[in-house]
């Protein structure tokens, strides 16, 4: 049996082959791609993303992914933006604030406290919000799982967070709006906590569609 | 909250993993994709490969080693040596390899430092260091840095070095002291804290673990973020798990080992 067609969208940044392989691992037929039509045909899509904010967007932008990235949130597609890929969904960053991000969730990404070592480098322990084992599918079994983290800024603490770490106080480490997903940390990266959140997204993949 | 990282590291010589005393005499410790999962398994937090004879045999790390790790191996990893130029780099960036360490060629043209960092973030260019204890003049630290595997003095003071390296972009350093690696004395607490307070990034300390009873110190003495060992993993005298539990002792906090306890996690089937 082959699992969902899942989209990992290629723009030429960093390592997406972890993104792609950790997914297959779990039983996805996902794809590294910057095609349209293949795009189009996925179950489920990944926007990922590592280094600089602005050097994501300029990436998107030239790929002529960013569109196809807003379109694909919009529709009711389980939609999944990883680490920086996160990020981008805002309207912009303290880390480039001259330059718009994908503007899908409201608000502007932040810097994590200055008190801090930056980048939080280091895996860390999700506290998921009340309710949110069992109200969202993503994080089913993942209370208090562990996960590796990697970054200097921080998405806002609004309402549409589902789980927390702490550093230097609660610290966004993913959301949902819709069928919008969002992970501060790298699931691919993150051993058998990450792969069962992976493994998670792919069923999301195979289950008829959210109404967004 | 802070989480010690434990970080096995595998040297990496002619496709096999060694491990070496002060630099020489090396001895053959294992399959380099072998051990990686292994360590996968055990709950390492991060692994980090070095192709020890890259930088004096002008030879590029491999690109399949990546790839191969990046099957099997679900935790972030880094590979070093041989690494002249960003191209270098994007490759094995491609390939799976979440960071890669520079050490002489970074010496050698510091701005390899910049050109990683402003391609691919600072988060994937870690700066290792080979430092030695000194007395010659003009090296005010008392820390010198060494380059070709350990051979070569360069007049340089590790820690203006180091304090360099993070303003061009390295996202993390690597301390690793000559006097110390392979000895079994424990990691250089003193060098590892002058660094750690010379700049905020993470540091890896390294060189010189003994025994699980090294690591701590690492942290709470030396100010680093996380501990790498290679001998006491490869040769059986300790787990991951051990290194964990010896850490969480000393009253530091660490992702548990048991965290790797469910294997039927991943399953979508």
């Amino acid at each position: 049996m082959t699992g969902p067609l899942i989209a990992v969208l290629d723009y030429g940044i960093g390592n997406l082959h972890s993104a792609k392989q950790s997914l297959c691992h779990v039983g996805a037929d996902a794809r590294l791609t910057a095609d349209p039509g293949l795009i189009g045909d996925a179950a489920a899509v990944v926007l990922p993303g590592v280094g600089a904010f602005g050097a994501c967007m300029t990436a998107l932008h030239k790929s002529g992914l960013a569109d196809i990235a807003v379109a694909a949130a919009a529709d009711s597609r389980p939609f999944i933006g990883i680490c920086v890929g996160m990020q981008l969904l805002f309207e912009g960053s303290e880390e480039a604030p001259r330059v718009p991000g994908l503007g899908v969730l409201p608000g502007v990404v932040k810097w994590l406290p200055e008190a801090e070592i930056r980048p939080q480098m280091q895996w860390n322990q999700l506290k998921l919000v009340p309710g949110a084992s069992s109200t969202d599918p993503l994080l089913t079994g993942l209370e208090g799982a562990w996960m590796y983290f990697v970054h200097s800024l921080v998405a806002p603490l609004t309402s549409s967070v589902t789980s927390v770490c702490d550093y230097g106080g609660p610290q966004p480490a993913t959301l949902r709006e819709g069928s919008v997903w969002a992970t501060q940390f790298h699931p691919e990266k993150s051993a058998a906590h990450g792969l069962k959140l992976l493994g998670n997204l792919t069923k999301l993949a195979m289950a008829p569609r959210i109404a967004s | 909250m802070k989480v010690v990282r434990v970080i096995p590291c595998l040297d990496v010589d002619k496709g096999r993993v060694v491990k070496g005393v002060n630099f020489a005499g090396l001895v053959d410790a294992g399959d380099p994709v072998a051990l990686a999962a292994k360590y996968d398994q055990q709950g390492a937090d991060e692994l980090i490969f070095l192709d020890i004879t890259a930088s004096h045999e002008e030879r590029d790390t491999t690109v399949e080693m990546a790839r191969a790790v990046a099957e099997q191996v679900f935790i972030p990893f880094t590979i070093g040596g041989g690494i002249r130029t960003a191209g270098d780099a994007r490759r094995l960036l491609r390939a799976g390899a979440d960071k890669v360490s520079v050490n002489s060629a970074a010496v050698a043209r510091p701005e390899l430092i910049s050109e990683i960092a402003e391609e691919f973030g600072s988060q994937c260019c870690v700066v290792a260091i080979d430092a030695k204890r000194t007395n010659t003049p003009g090296i005010n630290s008392g820390y010198e840095i060494f380059v070709k595997g350990g051979r070569e003095a360069t007049g340089v003071d590790a820690i203006r070095w180091v304090e360099r390296a993070v303003a061009l972009g390295a996202g993390e350093i690597m301390v690793n002291s000559i006097d110390r690696d392979g000895t079994r004395e424990g990691y250089d607490i003193e060098m590892t804290r002058a660094v750690a307070d010379a700049v905020r990034v993470p540091i890896i300390a390294s060189g010189g673990v003994g025994g699980v009873a090294d690591l701590a110190a690492g942290v709470i003495d030396g100010g680093a973020t996380a501990v790498l060992a290679a001998g006491i993993f490869h040769f059986g005298e300790a787990t991951v798990a051990d290194a964990k539990k010896a850490l969480a002792s000393a009253g530091l906090t660490v992702r548990p080992a048991e965290a790797w306890a469910a294997t039927d996690m991943g399953e979508a089937r």
